[in-house]
């Protein structure tokens, strides 16, 4: 066995805080590594600053260190852990890479005897540093772009001059193409170009001719040591070149490419590969191809490490690549690997689809005032979804529908665009709203042909979408009674909702629902199994999808479900969809615990969610796995399917929390805290009698539906006031007005956004501080968990705000109301499970902003903290398995625990950096200091009101 | 666009188990062995490779036609499977270089499709029961498919390389490249010509039925035996032109039913297997360098590797890693080797070609 025996202690570094570029996808990537070496034998060390990940478990690692991403940091691991031998630095993406360089270049691997594995430095420079990279493809063969390199302003434009416009400005040795641009235009290529320059470490950029239009292309790659190499995935972009891959909506397999040109672009990738450098693990190869009938192929860039692709990559195939690139890096050849899905077969194989899936990005435009919100270069969203269908338009469908906006998928939703010239622009700078647009497009009667010259996106798909509209317009000619097996079928197998069908015939969902019910038209749920049924594959990665009936010798006839029931006692866990900022991987970390904690309690658990970035979506997280939309039809479609005793509503943030109300109806058992506690905590109108009968104080208040209510109530409250819709995460289109103007601005604003929405008014306690405390409770008893205290005054949201865990200035008699608040709401709400409550303390009288009676943003990060699983706790509470009391909570910490949000404004250069009521920040990180004497503590400290924006 | 409607259409096994569809256009029935292949790319080359004649083709892949028909990728000059199950077929296609739709090629070739079947439920059945004669059709009278079923010859025994051979010896390459091949022709792939030429071979292609004396009267430097349908063991003729090469030592090399060809003259047994490899993604280890390759199979039917590892002249140069079936054998004195797959890929991925080299390598040898 060439599994290299010496290597028996192995030091992985994290990705750090979730930014825009570098998203959960390496925790996900992390924790598979973490799994796959400790299944070797071998003692694994992590260092990541970001506390709420799954791979910072210390059931996971041997040894964790929530620390800087710094040099400073790997010292003092190396010096603690002198039997290090190697370094895993390809799992935490470019941050980790560049931490490893930084430790390389000073150094300190060389110093402490350390291997790196899994890497080359050479490979990682010669792939980062564009004049080197454009070089070595031109030696070996492979077809570039026509491009320059500049390292001066007056270079660039020299080039510019050459070239012409469009040209592509791209910085080098930068994450996410930060910094990258199109220019189309003279006027604005001094400006990009300063930015681009500006954007590199080492002030370079490379100025590429643009080859807007043409398609897009990326391979996952896996070698070993005996350089075997395996595609794994090779994904098309819908979006051409143009829009950075992060923000492309993607599809596997690729629709449009044939044999012959995907055979050279195979070959061109594995050459590539071997040509950078020796070294075993992942890498991503992108492409370029001309859409004419030359289908000349370049390539655009390789990374040699596991990437955001590879994540969804393994989503879409089954195929775990940063599992084996983790074996791969300590010897192993793939021959000697086993296929972790058929457990029978080679891991030396290309995986095959018999389904298709879609990436759909999501953003959060709304969240970044005055952003250029038209796609580009660099990449802009949070998040992504992914659908996985029988075909491209089922697919299609389930990811817009996965996506939470308020969209029920591609037209048939009253919510199209209808205005021409709109459409036309929204076309021309993609944005968001582009996959909705184009239905739009067609709608209106636009040409496919003059789509496609704007687009430039394939024919193929625009095909696509025109059938589906056909099949909408077809549809509408009939009723509900009119509608036939046939017909409804055929909808139902391209992805329509039931929501939409009801849409165009004019009825109720659940009549829709029904008559799908009386003709037998089910959703059946398939396997993504690698090999396209070729093995038998006993893995329960599932997804949904409407397949035409088989007829058994002996005359029964079915459609073909593979998933099989049993008979266990089941949990549904509901997972909390795609990242966006103000619910982020906080929540993927609860719901894994979440399905832990149940299984440990002797259920079968079922995972439901669509972001391919998640641990939760691995397939040996839960018992069964659904990838699907967490989207109510296909949600209850599963419930039916297994009857579970109930579903956990409470570890899935909002998403999960806004389906309780309908489960509950619908007559299905929400586990721990019920539907009407959860209700009653979201009306302030009820909650706000709950705490007067509590005798508990609160912010003067009032509820608006108008403009003029609003005013109305204004004259009760004192500016400043805070005004925010209800139900919504991360303080939504929450600001602080000082004046009836700025009201009613504000009101008529949110109003339009968000119509038909109750507004909530609280006078603003100028000048309070901030605090939280998080809990479980059984009902009868209640265990605070953390009490944290934000360093920055009231008014900057809770996820933007620096935090300490435990407060770090409130006095005893504060304390004491904040535990006493605590304890009275949670058992005033029956509360069974987790409990977060938010308190502006002023003049040492605590008031309470809010309660949330499910898992807060902190919870993952007070865990870390204390070295406590208080997830799994909560979640034993819920299921009735366990009483608060019967935990022996030990919580170690000494000294502080800081919570840092982490922004990615500078993937917006023109917007407000001002932080308020709304969170902006994408991620966090956690920071252990001893006293309040440190340093770091003090800076916060000093600098706490710089941000506020009021 | 306008919504259209399409007829219903079934696959019905031999076992009675009936799948439901839709008809891609024209009417008919078709009959064959059923077989599924797994490759996400090259559905023409697939439907267009001798080597499936007489087979009707599920293809797993969720979409086909996506791309339509270009004429340079054809791996003969016909389709060769008996008929086409799919998922989704794509009546519109997208390449700037393709010259005609998929639908347009069938209609043209007179091949019965069915789309809307639930593919992946036929692999599994088919996987588990093994592989079977079917029918697809649009004729609903289900007894009388039945009936008809019936008389389909069994795969088994079935000689088809006459089916698909050429009738008359035909030239491909330069005339005054530095090699000549005799290449016997049992169902030969297009790609496997264009390889040999590529790498300076001028090949004379002969019938199936061709003595060893009308090969070796074109006085080439090495034999090539081609890839083809159907059963090995009626191919006798083949089997003797197999014996009269490796009796002289002349540099040989088959491909699939060539190398069991090869196998079959040396008394190494052949059999057929359960389901057979057919896609573009099958895990090969070379046992002489350890390396491992991604490669294009399609067989039904394979040498049995216990009779090779028994024969004193041969040994394994090539395990198949799923199933650890043989993959490749060399003879040990003799200037003979064969693979049970396909290094020409088309579809598929080129790990591989290095074979063709090899025997180039193998004939430079002893080219005076």
């Amino acid at each position: 066995m060439p599994k290299n025996t010496k290597i028996k202690s192995i030091l992985i570094i994290g990705s750090g805080p979730i930014i825009i570029g570098q998203a959960c996808e390496f925790d996900y990537s992390g924790s598979q590594a973490i799994r796959s070496l400790k299944e070797e034998g071998i003692e694994v060390t992590l260092i990541n600053s970001n506390p709420a990940t799954i791979m910072t478990d210390p059931s996971l690692a041997d040894n964790v260190y929530l620390k800087p991403l710094t040099t400073k940091s790997i010292i003092e691991i190396l010096q603690m852990h002198p039997n290090i031998d190697a370094v895993l630095p390809t799992m935490g993406g470019q941050t980790a890479l560049n931490l490893c360089i930084e430790a390389d270049d000073k150094g300190i691997w060389e110093d402490f005897n350390v291997e790196l594995i899994g890497v080359d430095i050479d490979a990682i420079n010669i792939t980062e540093d564009r004049e080197q990279f454009r070089k070595l493809m031109i030696e070996i063969g492979i077809g570039q772009a026509p491009s320059t390199t500049a390292t001066s302003f007056l270079k660039g434009k020299e080039i510019a001059q050459e070239y012409g416009f469009p040209l592509v400005i791209r910085p080098s040795f930068t994450l996410g193409g930060y910094g990258a641009s199109i220019v189309y235009d003279k006027k604005d290529f001094d400006e990009l170009l300063s930015r681009g320059l500006e954007a590199s470490p080492i002030h370079e950029v490379i100025i590429d001719k643009a080859l807007l239009g043409w398609k897009e292309y990326e391979l996952e790659l896996l070698r070993d040591s005996n350089d075997n190499v395996v595609i794994v995935c090779t994904i098309e972009n819908m979006d051409p070149m143009g829009i950075h891959t992060g923000d492309s909506i993607t599809v596997a397999p690729a629709m449009t490419l044939s044999d012959t040109t995907f055979q050279k672009m195979r070959d061109m990738a594995i050459h590539m590969m071997r040509s950078i450098g020796d070294f075993a693990g992942g890498c991503n190869v992108q492409f370029a191809v001309s859409p004419d009938e030359k289908e000349d192929i370049i390539a655009i860039e390789i990374n040699p490490r596991v990437s955001r692709s590879s994540a969804l990559a393994s989503k879409a195939t089954g195929y775990p690549i940063a599992k084996i690139a983790a074996k791969l890096a300590i010897g192993y050849h793939l021959d000697e690997l086993n296929n972790q899905i058929t457990k029978t077969t080679s891991a030396l194989f290309e995986p095959t689809l018999d389904y298709v899936i879609v990436k759909i990005p999501r953003w959060n435009f709304d969240k970044f005032e005055g952003a250029d919100r038209t796609l580009g270069l660099q990449m802009k969203s949070v998040g992504e979804v992914m659908g996985i269908g029988r075909c491209f338009q089922e697919a299609l469908h389930k990811a817009t529908q996965s996506l939470e906006i308020k969209r029920n998928g591609l037209g048939a939703d009253g919510k199209g665009e209808k205005d021409y010239d709109t459409i036309i622009q929204k076309l021309k700078f993609a944005s968001w709203d582009r996959v909705f647009v184009i239905y739009d497009a067609i709608q209106m009667g636009i040409p496919l042909s003059r789509i496609h010259e704007i687009t430039k996106i394939d024919m193929w798909y625009l095909k696509q979408y025109e059938e589906l509209l056909a099949l909408e317009v077809e549809i509408s000619t009939n009723k509900l009674e009119t509608l036939s097996y046939e017909l409804l079928l055929e909808a139902k197998q391209k992805g329509f909702a039931d929501r939409q069908i009801a849409h165009m015939l004019s009825c109720l969902e659940s009549d829709v629902k029904a008559k799908r019910t009386a003709l037998d038209i089910n959703r059946v749920y398939k396997l993504v199994d690698t090999c396209a049924a070729e093995f038998n594959a006993q893995t329960p990665y599932y997804y949904s999808t409407f397949e035409n009936k088989m007829i058994t010798p002996d005359g029964v006839s079915r459609a073909d479900n593979e998933s099989v029931v049993t008979e266990k006692k089941k949990i549904v866990v509901l997972g909390s969809g795609p990242n966006r900022i103000g619910q982020g991987i906080e929540f993927d970390y609860c719901c894994v615990h979440g399905v832990l904690a149940a299984k440990e309690a002797g259920y079968e658990t079922i995972m439901i969610n669509c972001n391919p970035e998640t641990v939760s979506t691995d397939f040996d997280t839960a018992d069964k796995l659904y990838f699907e939309p967490v989207f109510w039809e296909h949600i209850y479609d599963i419930i039916e399917h297994e009857k579970p005793e109930g579903v956990i509503v409470q570890l899935g943030g909002q998403t999960a929390l806004k389906l309780a109300e309908k489960l509950s109806k619908w007559g299905v058992k929400i586990i721990g805290t019920s539907f009407e506690a959860l209700d009653l905590a979201e009306d302030r109108k009820r909650f706000s009698e709950l705490l007067v009968d509590l005798d508990i104080p609160f912010p003067k208040y009032g509820t608006a539906t108008s403009a003029d209510e609003a005013a109305a109530i204004a004259d009760n409250l004192d500016f400043p006031i805070l005004v925010r819709p209800s139900y919504v995460l991360g303080g939504q289109g929450m600001k602080i007005v000082i004046n009836k103007e700025e009201l009613e601005k504000h009101v008529v604003d949110l109003l339009r956004k968000i119509p038909n929405n109750m507004l909530l008014l609280d006078h603003y306690l100028d000048g309070a501080i901030e605090a939280e405390a998080d809990a479980i409770c059984d009902g009868e008893d209640v265990y605070i968990i953390g009490i944290m205290e934000h360093i920055e005054p009231c008014g900057v949201h809770s996820g933007d705000s620096n935090a300490t865990l435990p407060p770090f200035n409130l006095g005893e008699f504060v304390m004491q109301q904040i535990k006493d608040h605590t304890k009275k709401i949670a058992l005033a709400l029956e509360t069974k499970g987790l409990i977060n409550i938010q308190f502006a303390v002023k003049d040492d009288i605590v008031y309470i902003i809010e309660a949330n009676p499910r898992a807060s943003r902190t919870v993952p990060f007070i865990a870390k903290a204390y070295q406590e699983p208080y997830v799994n706790y909560a979640t034993k509470v819920m299921l009735g398995e366990n009483k608060v009391k019967d935990f022996n909570f030990n919580p170690k910490l000494e000294g502080y625990a800081i919570k840092q949000p982490v922004f990615s404004f500078n993937k917006f250069p023109n917007v407000d950096k001002k932080l308020g009521p709304e969170m902006k920040s994408t991620g966090e990180s956690i920071l252990f200091i001893d006293s309040l004497k440190d340093d770091q503590f003090y800076e916060l400290y000093s600098r706490r009101k710089m941000y506020l924006s009021k | 666009m306008k919504y259209s409607k399409r007829k219903k259409a079934i696959l019905l096994l031999a076992d009675g188990t009936i799948f439901e569809g839709k008809s891609i256009g024209t009417d008919g029935t078709a009959f064959g062995e059923i077989c599924y292949n797994t490759g996400m790319t090259g559905y023409q080359e697939v439907f267009t490779d001798p080597s499936y004649f007489g087979q009707l083709m599920l293809t797993t892949n969720a979409h086909i036609g996506n791309y339509g028909i270009n004429n340079d990728e054809m791996e003969s000059d016909s389709i060769k499977i008996s008929g086409l199950v799919c998922k989704n077929f794509s009546f519109n296609y997208s390449r700037e270089n393709a010259q005609d739709s998929l639908e347009n090629f069938f209609e043209k070739e007179n091949l019965l499709a069915i789309s809307d079947i639930d593919t992946r439920a036929v692999v599994s059945y088919i996987r588990d029961k093994g592989a079977m004669n079917a029918v697809i059709s649009t004729n609903t009278d289900i007894e009388a498919l039945k009936e008809e079923l019936k008389s389909i010859p069994e795969m088994n025994g079935l000689e088809l390389a006459s089916k698909v051979s050429t009738k008359e010896p035909y030239f491909f390459g330069e005339e005054d490249a530095p090699i000549k091949i005799s290449a016997l022709d049992i169902g030969i792939k297009k790609n496997i010509l264009r390889n040999l030429a590529k790498r300076g071979c001028y090949i004379k292609v002969f019938p199936y039925n061709s003595s060893f004396e009308e090969l070796e009267a074109f006085n080439p430097d090495g034999y090539f035996l081609s890839n083809g349908p159907g059963d090995p063991n009626p191919l006798k003729e083949a089997q003797e032109v197999a014996n009269e090469i490796i009796k002289r030592d002349l540099p040989l090399f088959g491909i699939c039913l060539g190398h069991q060809v090869i196998a079959l003259a040396n008394g190494i047994s052949t059999f057929k297997m359960h389901n057979g490899h057919r896609g573009i993604n099958h895990p090969v280890k070379n046992m002489l360098t350890g390396k491992g390759e991604v490669t294009s199979q399609n067989h039904g039917f394979v040498v049995n590797k216990e009779d090779v590892e028994k024969h004193p002249d041969f040994e394994i140069t090539h395990i198949h890693l799923n199933d650890d079936t043989l993959a490749g054998m060399q003879m040990k004195n003799k200037n003979c080797f064969s693979v049970q797959y396909h290094p020409e890929a088309s579809p598929g991925p080129h790990d591989s070609s290095y074979l063709f080299d090899q025997f180039i390598a193998n004939i430079q040898k002893v080219k005076k």
